[in-house]
């Protein structure tokens, strides 16, 4: 058995744990710790009182127990006793028991609170100590009620002592980190400000973190801490390594300060006044010089302290991106540090140029880099770091280099680590797309992924290709002849099978000439691989076929030899069977002008932002906003026909991504059609009444509003007032839904119907006339703010000014969101009832969210999404009490209405809710992604929203706050 | 800030389990295996920093026993390896060439030691002589072994 050193051992307690660690199996621990429970139970229980060593003995004994993994359920009670010794030593191994195992028993909270508040008023700085820890790493609300009014007049009370006021300030800072709502701003917060003056370095570097958070929240009420921040930081960059005593780690003066103060400096844009200013650069500046310094020590913890500061230093250098010669120094720094025999150096250094590469100071700077990153990209042998020159490729990546970075990204993409790949695909694809010159490049690029990392390449990236494809005549034979010898290949991926068959379905005619692929060639290609694949690839060939029909009419019985067949008429799969039905119906019946015409080719496909740009904008971060913008510049002007999509079209522009805007609700994927969508709806035109192929959107359809009372209700005695009804519960119920009544009053009722995809949105609005009294002079008007005009663009039809006792009115909104927005439309009604004037006014429920499209993520990717969206400009959060019982069903529901997808496994803490999404408006797309973590014991919910713009988390936030 | 402190054995035992964050027990259980896994299967030459979820794993080896810190994005990694740095000096200070044994048998200690160096997972004080002087003062009993011996062994 070891000698315990020093301190007040335990005797008992290291025989016991000698006891634990001498057990030869698992079951004989489990016996020896039972007995031990045993023990320690009578001995609680025993008539005998304890003495206070015997209880600290058991109590650490328990401990011990549950840090091996044991449940513990019982001595709170003696632990919470230990706190009123006045043995230290007693004292301190109950607040440890407490801290560890936090129990939410009411009464035992009451106990413990009250010895913290003795401890605290005690004046004994080491009671007030653990006093603050104990606080500090329970950290729950209940304690935070307690004590967060106390803990700033400790912190900054004029007598406190040193090392109680750091505690102290980290103390306040857990609480407000888990309960913002109850930590009081106030006078002590300038006071606070002034820490950073003070004499003693370790009350400096507590109070730093507590800044750097505060401020982060309420940037306004801590800005004098900029100058302050500056001249501290000055005194320690300049001082000598031997200056600050024992805060000189390895002949680094204060590392720690220095990087807390540099970090605090990062929630700020640069100073204004020139004095702080030129201080600040010409810290900057000495923190660079002694980069090139010859160390002082040869120990690795000099070098770490040393660039610790360093990369912090150049971080917020990058946060200001405001001096050129600053950042290029940078850039040169960290360029050494790529070929650094340190794999932690050349980590950090990669990381850190990728933030680098996105300011133009420094950009060209950062390419002359590209061999050495590339050279990483192949030699590294730790995957985190390879990650890192993959990242780094893509933010210096332009259209100088475009051609060199995607042919080394494809190379590595052979043999890259799996749990890279998707991310890799995604890159390649955007680059490729992003930098084509020429597009014959570009499909040879993405077919080059679908051969490589089929697996990898996700539905937005071979979407995307077609898209190209179809908008750009250029490249259409190209594509079908490169397809076609792709399809060659004995085992070609199912990618490549959706991508061959779409492709040659439009265009398979443009290398028809050649014998070699004769559309019987082509066709028996194509039928070869049907059998091996999905569903869904197998739907989507289906449409191949009847779009061959139409395109070699001269292979037309052989292809209704094939739809003929058992195996598609009768087959299992309801989706497979009605095509192949329907298809060969339309292959017998129709006239080749009618085929002609429902199977031509696709139109092009409207401009759009790239999906796939999208998903990887989240993956990238702020950082990249710019960046994109300018990708949008450069394609529209580079492709051609950019149809902007109909609204009032009764079938909608279709493209491989989207069901149409007629389908309310998600199909499920087996459902949704195929690509060649157009053919789908347009059967329906071929055999029916063309008026019921827009019967779903068929208002009288709609059984909503066709309530009883509607049709039975009486004449109203009562004149409705004149009024703006703000109807704000009504309006927050269509947060999450898009039907049901949005106002009723004894003459009026207002129903709407709407449906959204992606920018664009269709509302119904339908009133009701609930008297027996016609509504003369009936006129609603959709009103837009100024500000919103510009951001939503709305289009109504009039309607009639009459409207007769019982019967119901209809009115279309045409809806397209051009850019994010806040308010929400008004709905005013004027008419004349029964000789008196009738004014009301409601909210129309026309809100961000409905121009969410959810996206599915693993849990990988959603953390590193929301790792990466960490600004805190991005991040707006709120805490509130539930409205309604809070039920986990509902809940979901209500997110998945709300129009992101509800992630589930995602969040490690199952009774949280997260979920991702997409806002589309016609300018931009905004990655957002939410975070629900309700408190069923407190009945709270913290609500957290992440995008890549403020605003926009903002207004989510808002919206989504009131549902539950 | 720091949301966990793990340290364990290269046979991957759990040694000390420091927790800033407030999560369910067997939320950390899960995430304690997770991560024991991931760094022990990395090897020697690498770097020490892992992307785990939404947070950076900082970790380094000491003889027998891995420090590994869980830190955000924004926070420094370099200065992370030197807080466990700081960390083993505050224990070999105070137990005298600290080995892995001195943390099994002296566990609370290892703990009080943490708290005097590190708050809500914010380095409360860098200075060793104040950290360690502050340890020391919660020392002031003092034992002989032979008052130790003559302690009950049960």
């Amino acid at each position: 058995m070891p000698a315990v050193s020093k301190g007040d051992g335990m005797r008992g307690l290291a025989v016991f744990i000698s006891d634990i660690r001498n057990c030869k199996s698992k079951e004989a621990e489990i016996k020896r710790i039972n007995k031990e429970l045993a023990n320690i139970r009578s001995k609680f229980k025993g008539d005998k009182a304890l003495d206070g060593y015997s209880k600290k003995k058991y109590v650490c004994k328990l401990l011990f127990i549950f840090l091996l993994g044991h449940d513990i359920d019982f001595g709170h009670m003696e632990a919470v006793n230990l706190l009123s010794s006045n043995r230290y030593t007693e004292k301190q191994i109950g607040y440890l028991f407490i801290s560890v195992l936090v129990n939410s028993n009411s009464e035992l909270i009451r106990l413990i609170n009250n010895a913290i508040k003795n401890d605290l008023a005690s004046r004994n700085p080491t009671f007030m100590g653990l006093a603050l820890h104990c606080i500090a790493n329970v950290g729950s609300r209940e304690m935070a009620e307690a004590f967060a009014g106390e803990i700033p007049k400790i912190l900054v009370a004029g007598d406190t002592m040193d090392s109680v006021k750091q505690s102290a300030a980290l103390c306040l800072l857990r609480l407000y980190r888990t309960s913002p709502d109850l930590v009081p701003m106030g006078d002590w917060t300038s006071r606070v400000v002034h820490l950073l003056n003070d004499q003693h370095l370790g009350v400096v570097t507590a109070a730093t973190s507590l800044i750097t958070t505060l401020a982060q929240k309420n940037p306004e009420e801590f800005k004098t801490s900029v100058s302050l921040a500056v001249s501290r930081l000055s005194r320690i960059v300049t001082s000598a390594s031997t200056d600050l005593q024992d805060y000189t780690y390895y002949f680094v003066p204060a590392p720690w300060l220095s990087v807390k103060l540099l970090r605090l400096l990062q929630c700020y844009p640069p100073p204004e006044d020139p004095a702080v200013r030129g201080r600040l650069t010409e810290c900057l500046e000495t923190i660079l010089n002694k980069a090139q310094e010859p160390p002082k020590s040869k120990k690795v913890q000099h070098s770490n302290a040393k660039n610790a500061v360093l990369f912090e230093a150049i971080s917020l250098i990058i946060h200001h991106d405001s001096e050129p010669n600053l950042l290029v120094r940078a850039c040169n720094q960290l360029g050494q540090f790529l070929q650094h025999r340190e794999t932690n150096l050349r980590y950090l250094a990669l990381e850190s140029m990728c933030t680098l590469a996105s300011s133009e100071f420094s950009h060209e700077a950062v390419k002359t880099h590209i061999e050495t990153v590339i050279n990483a990209l192949k030699t590294e042998r730790d995957v985190s770091v390879r990650q890192r020159a993959v990242d780094l490729l893509y933010a210096m990546c332009d259209r100088s280099n475009a051609q060199q970075i995607v042919a080394e990204m494809l190379n590595y993409l052979e043999t890259a680590d799996y749990s890279i790949r998707e991310e890799i695909v995604l890159k390649v694809a955007i680059l490729a797309e992003k930098y084509a010159v020429d597009y014959t490049w570009y499909v040879d690029t993405i077919l080059n992924l679908i051969r490589i990392a089929g697996d990898y390449v996700s539905e937005e990236v071979w979407y995307r290709v077609i898209q190209i494809v179809i908008n750009r005549d250029d490249v259409q034979g190209y594509a079908a002849k490169t397809v076609f010898e792709a399809l060659q290949a004995p085992a070609c991926h199912e990618n490549l099978v959706k991508v061959g068959g779409y492709i040659l379905g439009e265009f398979g005619n443009l290398i028809a000439g050649d014998p070699r692929s004769s559309p019987l060639i082509q066709f028996n290609l194509l039928h070869s691989k049907f059998h091996l694949c999905s569903v869904p690839t197998r739907a989507l060939l289906l449409s191949t076929y009847i779009k061959f029909v139409n395109l070699f009419p001269e292979i037309k019985t052989t292809i209704q030899d094939v739809l003929r067949s058992d195996s598609q008429l009768k087959n299992a799969d309801v989706e497979l069977q009605q095509r192949a039905v329907e298809y060969l119906r339309l292959s017998t019946i129709a006239s080749t002008d009618i085929l002609a015409t429902v199977l031509e080719e696709m139109p092009p496909f409207p401009e759009r932002e790239s999906s796939i740009l999208a998903k990887l904008k989240k993956k990238k971060g702020p950082g990249t906003v710019t960046d994109l913008e300018e990708i949008k510049k450069e394609r529209s002007s580079d492709m051609n026909g950019s149809a902007e999509p109909a609204l009032n079209a009764t079938v909608t522009t279709p493209s491989p991504s989207e069901d149409d805007l007629l389908g309310l609700g998600p199909a499920p994927v087996t459902n949704s059609p195929p690509p060649p969508s157009s053919s789908g709806s347009l059967l329906v035109d071929v055999f029916s009444d063309p008026t019921s192929a827009v019967a779903p959107l068929a208002p009288g359809s709609d059984d909503n509003f066709a309530s009883p009372d509607l049709a039975s209700s009486e004449v109203v005695s009562e004149e409705p007032a004149d009024t703006v009804h703000d109807a704000d519960e009504l309006f927050h119920k269509f947060v999450c839904k898009n039907n049901g009544v949005l106002f009723e009053n004894q003459l009026l009722q207002i129903g709407l119907k709407s449906e959204f995809r992606q920018n664009l949105g269709r509302m119904f609005i339908f009133y009701g006339n609930k008297t027996s009294t016609q509504f003369l002079n009936f006129t609603p008007t959709v009103i837009c703010s100024d500000d919103l005009q510009s951001s939503l663009n709305l289009q109504t039809k009039p309607v009639d000014p009459t409207v007769d006792g019982g019967a119901q009115v209809q009115q279309v909104v045409n809806i397209e969101c051009v850019s994010d927005f806040m308010e929400a439309p008004i709905l005013n009604i004027q008419f004349r009832y029964g000789g008196t004037f009738q004014n009301l006014s409601v909210k129309l429920p026309i809100t961000l969210n409905k121009f969410f499209q959810p996206t599915e993520m693993s849990s990988q990717d959603f953390f590193q999404r929301w790792k990466q969206l960490s600004n805190p400009k991005q991040e707006v959060q709120n805490i509130f009490k539930a409205k309604h019982p809070m039920d986990a069903e509902i809940t979901k529901a209500k997110i998945i209405g709300f129009g992101s997808a509800l992630l589930e496994e995602v969040d490690p803490n199952p009774a949280n809710f997260v979920g991702a999404g997409i806002i589309h408006t016609k300018t931009t797309q905004i990655g957002c992604l939410l975070r629900l973590e309700p408190n069923l014991q407190a009945q709270m919910y913290r609500l957290t929203l992440r995008t890549s713009k403020e605003a926009v988390s903002q207004r989510l936030c808002e919206l989504l706050s009131e549902q539950f | 800030m720091i949301h966990f402190i793990l340290l364990f054995s290269r046979q991957g035992k759990l040694r000390l389990q420091k927790w800033y964050t407030t999560l369910p027990d067997k939320e950390k259980k899960k995430i304690i295996r997770e991560i024991i896994q991931i760094i022990l299967s990395r090897n020697q030459k690498t770097s020490s920093f892992v992307d785990w979820k939404d947070l950076k794993l900082v970790y380094k080896r000491y003889a027998s026993l891995y420090f590994c810190c869980a830190i955000e994005d924004q926070d420094n990694e370099l200065l992370t390896l030197e807080v466990v740095h700081r960390y083993v000096e505050l224990l070999d200070r105070y137990f005298g060439n600290v080995c892995e044994l001195d943390i099994i048998f002296n566990f609370e200690k290892a703990y009080f030691i943490l708290d005097e160096f590190i708050i809500g997972g914010e380095v409360q004080e860098t200075s060793k002589k104040t950290a360690v002087k502050a340890i020391e003062d919660s020392d002031m009993l003092q034992e002989t072994v032979e008052e130790y011996m003559n302690k009950p062994a049960f």
